[in-house]
């Protein structure tokens, strides 16, 4: 009798906590969209500026999160491009060349970097800042460029991982086809393996977008700030969505400016879940193919 | 052959130039935190107060928060992970542990600013209703919203290892005629004990290393926390809140001591994870 109660408790428990965090996470989401979903209009992006103007750069937004929209889109397309070729590279490397002590030694320390709080990224990108400051040149502070490089060397790691993991996870018949057919190893992985193992990749990349889209604690060290408008150069400083969202949340003036902060969460909470199911998509074609046994 | 080994030597390069990039941060900090380990003020500070009108910069308090935030979150959110996980692959029935996984494996791109966000307006008031004095922000409600915030790193890396337990022995148990609860007491949780510590250690590198929650929930006080219902502020948040570009004062110096405790947990905690995942699990069972 006791042995049922206790199988009768352990599973109440299992579904009592998830029940409970399904609650949590949809109370907190829920209450964000209720109390913001009457935010979401033109005006929110936009402010008084016609939306054309603000889209054509003729004139400045100065009531909308179009600048913070703008000023994430900038910084992820730079930190994407700085990270994708050095972090899939990586990811070759790790999986095709490198073998033994440096293998193990190397992954060593991608697993530290993908491990590092985020604040330390960012740290160390306004101390490079302020080194260079110092040493090369009075013009570079805290600005877009050196946010676009921290950023690229928080989700390096990932970029890394996610390569060399579609990479290892092909099949061995793939593997050895080309070989056998007489191509070198560099015709093997950039004619079979890489196009092999493709949707794995791009998956990796379309999440450290979401990644850089969502990160605030390495910008708020390197040159976000609460309004510039947009970006005039790398040189400058620049806004950001999940920067908007903090400031809103710690230092609002008015219901205006709170609801505006509603909307932009509901924005930025947006376009991660697309990124995100847009990865997800992207890599059940991959797992689909490589349980089929190749194309 | 030249270009094969052009191609070789690029993708070494890029390589070399990842893993300096993780020596760069570290050396960063300890090249310009050389002074303060030089000048004898290192020790001292981990043990002092911070009182910047006495020009006393002490990072104690900071080290409790962040212990303190980091410890409970992982405390609440433990129990509710395991459970989680044993329901969404072994308890569960019908088709609701499935969504659950999916709901989990969705909550790892929710953006942490807008937990935050939440947290300020819904969880942030009702603490403050329940404790009935104070704002609200404290090191109980940032370890709340934390938990919620780390459980997906434990329950995914939990059901991964539940579910890499072989298949035979399941049916072995299930021959024998054991209940779910059974399997899941004397087979799984024994089979997958690696994996169930590795997934704490990486909750707890999360909540050690998370900014923005306890930046924007946990008050940021700069004094000693006496309960978890006092403000507190953690070394993640006394970095992004001290930053100035005041670059030679000691308060700033102080960022490099906390960066390198900082590093040196991060650092300890992957090498133990490395070591504990290092014995393959499949390896474990066949000589079993």
């Amino acid at each position: 009798m006791a042995k049922r109660m206790i199988e009768k408790c352990v599973t109440a428990f299992a579904w009592l906590s998830g029940l409970l965090l399904t609650a949590s996470v949809a109370g907190l989401m829920g209450y964000v969209f209720v109390k913001g979903a009457g935010s979401l209009s033109l005006s929110l992006f936009f402010g008084d500026t016609a939306p054309m103007d603000a889209l054509l750069f003729r004139r400045q937004v100065f009531d909308g999160i179009f600048p913070a929209m703008v000023g994430t889109l900038t910084l992820v397309g730079l930190s994407i491009s700085i990270a994708v070729p050095v972090g899939v590279a990586t990811g070759i490397y790790m999986a095709e060349y490198a073998t033994g002590r440096t293998k193990h030694i190397f992954g060593l320390f991608f697993d530290i970097l993908a491990g590092i709080p985020s604040i330390l990224v960012g740290f160390f990108g306004f101390s490079v800042a302020v080194f260079l400051h110092h040493q090369v040149s009075d013009r570079i502070a805290p600005c877009l460029l050196i946010s676009a490089l921290a950023l690229a060397f928080l989700v390096l790691p990932y970029l890394i991982r996610t390569t060399q993991t579609a990479l290892e996870n092909l099949p061995r018949q793939v593997r050895v086809t080309a070989p056998a057919l007489g191509a070198s190893p560099i015709q093997t992985i950039f004619y079979v393996l890489l196009p092999q193992s493709l949707s794995g990749i791009v998956s990796g990349i379309i999440l450290s977008i979401g990644r850089c889209a969502e990160d605030t604690a390495v910008i708020m060290l390197t040159g976000v700030v609460a309004t510039a408008g947009l970006p005039s150069s790398l040189l400058s400083n620049y806004e950001a969505l999940p920067f908007f969202i903090y400031t809103i949340s710690s230092q609002y003036a008015d219901h205006t400016e709170l609801m505006r902060g509603y909307g932009a969460a509901i924005v930025l909470l947006a376009i991660c879940a697309l990124l995100f199911t847009l990865a997800t998509l992207i890599r059940h074609r991959l797992s689909d193919h490589l349980l089929y046994g190749g194309r | 052959m030249r270009t094969e080994r052009l191609v070789q030597h690029l993708l070494g390069l890029a390589a070399a130039c990842s893993v300096a990039v993780t020596v760069l941060i570290f050396g960063f900090m300890v090249i310009l935190g050389l002074p303060l380990i030089t000048g004898g003020a290192f020790f001292q500070m981990f043990t002092s107060p911070w009182l910047p009108s006495q020009a006393v910069y002490g990072i104690a308090p900071m080290m409790v928060g962040t212990v303190s935030i980091a410890g409970l979150a992982l405390a609440f959110s433990f129990p509710v992970s395991l459970g989680c996980a044993a329901l969404i692959s072994v308890l569960g029935t019908g088709p609701l542990p499935a969504l659950l996984h999916r709901l989990v494996r969705f909550m790892t791109g929710i953006p942490t600013v807008v937990y935050g966000f939440a947290g300020i307006f819904v969880l942030v008031p009702m603490i403050r209703e329940w404790v009935g004095r104070g704002s609200g922000m404290c090191i109980f409600s940032a370890a709340l919203l934390l938990a919620v915030l780390v459980a997906p790193t434990m329950i995914l890396f939990f059901s991964d290892s539940f579910s890499s337990v072989p298949k035979a022995y399941l049916t072995a148990a299930d021959a024998l005629g054991a209940t779910p609860v059974q399997k899941l007491f004397h087979v799984v949780i024994p089979c997958s004990w690696r994996g169930l510590i590795t997934g704490v250690v990486l909750a707890l590198g999360r909540a050690l290393g998370d900014t923005l929650i306890a930046l924007m929930i946990a008050g940021n006080a700069t004094a000693m926390p006496g309960s978890v219902l006092d403000p507190a502020r953690t070394l993640t948040a006394h970095i992004a809140l001290v930053v100035a570009a005041d670059f030679d004062s000691l308060e700033f110096r102080t960022l490099f001591a906390c960066g390198i405790i900082l590093y040196v947990c991060t650092t300890l905690m992957v090498i133990f994870t490395r070591r504990v995942g290092a014995v393959s699990e499949r390896r474990l069972w066949r000589s079993a």
